[in-house]
């Protein structure tokens, strides 16, 4: 019994791993400015939890076995494991464990930092995200810079766009906002991302940027982030909103500064 | 804390009853209201498990056409989520291991003849199973069973309009857990009270089982916890039905303004994982008692640093009200509150690390007897590490973002809460089964449980992981919406085939448990050759527990191969004087 538990323990053991390490599903391609820290924090912990997990695992199988009972001959030692050296152990065991998940955080500390601890830079471009059930709207505040006000009692969720945000008219800030079903960014320029959310929690979830953040009724969270590749990416809701959680997903598009430029001016131009 | 002395032949609290209802059903004696949570725990577990059952069909099968069901829709998908989180946290895995095992067996290894108050102990029990029904009724009300989660986080709660089972069925959900915290909160007084003033002559505390130890510490857990949820419960109650905003700010659903402003979402997270993390350890606590306690028993040696598995269990249950933030990452809390939540959780994986090396050192240089409560105390220690060490991504909030609300976390805490803690009350059933019955559960079938359930939840929950990593938001009742989504149902098919297999492995446990009451092999009165106070009793313990004397404890409770002791045990009753750890 005791070789059998090595065994299925060891093959546990190694088949779990062998996955993790040959990445056969895997974070997307990283495509914004923090992934490549971020999957350099995530390799060194899933090193440090790795070793602990396979040496723990294999230990096991091998005190199972070693250890069995082998019948009339064999017998158990004693130990309280309270004696002076025993404890010392015990006390290494803690000391080792808490220094590598203290240090460990400690070190990813930047990244949350980097995200978090900061405002957007200033020349940032700005997006406000609003989720109601069950889709994104994304809210550019064009060329005057400043979005116009909303109003939850002009919102009309059937109409879409601009009426689903409740967009003031009279207010001459909301003449120029522009208002679409897909989020448009530009290349390696800071986006700032100003969440909202009109009837339950969503929650903006972009793998490859390494993104995520609830949308929550009530507030308005500024976030940011800075794509680095071109490209198509999935947006998909994190936070459970309802049935039809599964659907609300969308595409980030990440284009150059020209592309950008000119589709944000044919939008204006659209609204003219 | 002095210890209450019983003067021989003073024990008894209460006469035995005679009839059939004041026996079995309105019990005042702590067995029959164990045993009565045990099996509230056994329904509960199988109907939960039965929902994932139907989940994981879904999830590969959308458009199967399931006999007397039919389809399962999207809502109707989250409805089985949303029942089955409750029913296994709430009803299975606080149930019974504290309700059932703690109900039983705590009063017995402390040589009590029963709970400090009987009278509460049956109103606990039948307050939690009148929890259990009303849950069970918003399935068959119109709209359905709730949508919004375990979690119930508002708005989504708290918004009738927000989606089907929002009506009556979040009523009755809600309604379902405020009567389930009084019960647990009636429990956790009963329990606190019995240990600290109910212990035989010579039962210090430091000569406690581990298992009573675990008890207690869970008991201090629940006290704390759950009157903060029913107090939360209260106000979402409220929210829903008398106008308030506690948790609603100015919104609007599907366009129409909802009518309330000024409160705020995040509230409810606050109040409910205040409550929700703590509730990991009441799952959890127990099978860390049963399983340095079995552990124990099957390498014939004493557990590994008695003093430093109590101190550990304590400082859990400090460090586990400091932690709730960590749930709360991506949830637009304060990322400075953010960081400092990640130390203490970070913190508390410390215990759970010497705690894990207590378990594998008890093992060391033992003797070990591969009975069937060992494996799974040993299957427990395995599924505990493999668990806990994917809590060091989850627990910095920079890697918690991608993998928040991601199959990763139901992989994580599947693995070290829910099947951990059910192999804790797969050990205790398979070991206590012959003093609470009298007769012995087959062996043989008790391995090939073992073996099918190890290997099969680790084939359920370890590829969650790498979903989570490839991005796989849970609670998705579809996946063939997002691209990407779609490469990974290779995945889920062989989660759900796991699933089938590991489940029909439960009913070999079922036959086993049901069989071995009227047919098992009839046990003597300490078949495992363990030490602690309730094998010193007759089997099934008489109404009293000890037959009217009241044991006198001599030795601490893990005596085994004692050098220059005549058996590889020494009870704790025995006179032999054995040096005190």
């Amino acid at each position: 019994m005791g070789l059998l538990l090595l065994v299925v323990l060891w093959l546990i053991t190694f088949a779990s791993m062998y996955f993790f390490v040959a990445k056969v599903w895997w974070f997307p391609p990283g495509a914004s400015a923090v992934s490549a820290a971020f999957d350099h924090q995530f390799v060194n912990t899933g090193i440090a939890m790795g070793i602990v997990f396979v040496v723990a695992q294999v230990g096991l199988g091998i005190l199972l076995w070693k250890y069995r009972d082998r019948g009339k001959t064999s017998r158990a030692q004693y130990y309280s494991g309270e004696t002076r050296p025993e404890i010392l152990v015990l006390v290494f065991a803690a000391l080792l464990f808490m220094t590598t998940d203290i240090g460990v955080d400690l070190l990813g500390g930047h990244l949350w930092a980097a995200e978090r601890f900061r405002p957007a830079a200033p020349n940032a471009v700005q997006v406000e995200v609003t989720g109601m059930q069950f889709v994104w709207y994304f809210r550019y505040p064009g060329p005057d810079g400043k979005f116009g006000a909303t109003r939850p009692e002009l919102e009309d969720a059937s109409a879409g766009g601009e009426a689903a945000l409740g967009l003031d008219p009279q207010d001459p800030a909301s003449k120029d906002d522009v208002v679409t079903g897909t989020m448009v960014v530009p290349v390696n320029r800071e986006v700032e991302v100003i969440l909202r959310a009109h009837d339950v929690i969503h929650s903006l979830s972009l793998p490859a940027m390494r993104f995520k953040q609830d949308a929550v009724p009530g507030l308005a969270i500024h976030m940011h982030f800075t794509p680095t590749q071109e490209g198509d990416f999935a947006a998909v809701c994190d936070q459970l909103c309802g049935l039809g959680h599964y659907k609300m997903h969308g595409i980030v598009k990440v284009v150059s500064q020209e592309e950008f430029d000119k589709w944000l001016a044919a939008r204006e131009a659209e609204k003219q | 804390m002095a210890t209450h002395e019983f003067a021989a032949g003073e024990s008894h609290p209460h006469a035995a009853p005679q009839g059939f209802i004041r026996k079995y059903v309105f019990s005042l004696d702590h067995k029959i209201i164990g045993l009565q949570y045990y099996f509230l725990g056994l329904a509960a577990v199988f109907v939960g498990m039965f929902l994932s059952l139907l989940m994981r069909i879904h999830l590969i099968w959308p458009t199967a056409v399931l006999p007397f069901l039919g389809e399962i829709k999207p809502e109707t998908y989250l409805s089985l989520v949303t029942m089955h989180g409750t029913i296994m946290v709430f009803f299975v895995l606080t149930t019974a291991p504290q309700g059932g095992f703690g109900n039983y067996f705590l009063p017995i290894q402390i040589g009590a003849p029963d709970m400090a108050f009987p009278v509460l102990n049956m109103l606990s029990f039948w307050v939690t199973f009148l929890a259990f029904l009303t849950l069970l009724a918003s399935f068959f009300v119109i709209g359905g069973a709730p949508l919004h989660g375990w979690t119930g986080y508002p708005p989504l709660s708290a918004l009738r309009s927000s989606g089907p089972g929002e009506g009556l069925g979040a009523d009755l959900w809600i309604t379902s857990i405020a009567v389930f915290c009084i019960g647990a909160l009636l429990g956790s007084l009963n329990f606190i009270t019995t240990t600290l003033d109910m212990r035989a002559r010579g039962m210090t505390l430091m000569r406690m089982p581990l298992t009573t130890w675990a008890w207690f510490c869970t008991a201090i857990i629940g006290l704390l916890a759950f009157g903060v949820l029913l107090s939360a419960g209260i106000l979402l109650l409220m929210d829903r039905n008398l106008g308030t905003s506690f948790y609603l700010p100015l919104g609007t659903i599907n366009g129409q303004l909802t009518g309330h402003k000024g409160g705020s979402p995040l509230l409810w997270q606050h109040l409910f994982w205040f409550f929700g993390h703590p509730e990991v350890y009441i799952a959890i606590l127990p099978a860390m008692g049963v399983c340095s306690h079995l552990l124990s028993v099957g390498a014939r040696k004493p557990v590994f640093s008695y003093k430093t598995i109590v101190l550990a269990m304590l400082s859990i249950v400090v460090l586990g009200f400091g932690v709730w933030g960590h749930h709360m990452f991506v949830s637009g809390m304060s990322p400075y509150s953010g960081y400092a939540f990640s130390i203490p959780t970070m913190a508390i994986t410390v215990p759970s690390a010497v705690l894990s090396f207590a378990w594998l050192a008890t093992l060391w240089r033992g003797n070990i007897r591969f009975t069937t409560p060992s494996l799974f105390g040993i299957g427990f220690v395995s599924l505990f590490v493999a668990g806990g060490v994917s809590g060091p991504f989850l627990a910095q909030p920079a890697l918690d973002i991608q993998l928040h609300d991601t199959y990763f976390v139901i992989g994580h805490f599947h693995l070290i809460m829910a099947v951990a803690a059910i192999f804790g009350i797969f050990a205790a059933t398979y070991h206590w089964f012959p003093k609470m019955f009298g007769r012995r559960m087959s062996e043989s079938l008790g391995r090939w449980h073992f073996f099918i359930t190890l290997i099969g939840t680790y084939a359920i929950f370890v590829p969650m992981h790498y979903l989570g990593i490839a991005g796989h938001p849970r609670r998705y009742s579809q996946l063939t919406e997002v691209d990407y989504l779609r490469d990974l149902i290779p995945v889920q098919k062989f989660i759900t085939y796991a699933a089938f297999v590991t489940i029909a492995g439960q009913l070999i446990f079922l036959f086993n448990l049901f069989w071995s009451m009227f047919r098992g092999k009839q046990a003597s009165d300490n078949p495992w050759e363990a030490t602690t106070l309730e094998w010193t009793t007759a089997t099934p313990p008489p109404h009293d527990n000890f037959g009217g004397h009241t044991p006198v404890v001599h030795n601490g409770p893990y005596e085994y191969s004692v050098p220059g002791a005549p058996r590889d045990y020494v009870m704790q009753t025995d006179p032999a004087a054995v040096k005190a750890h």
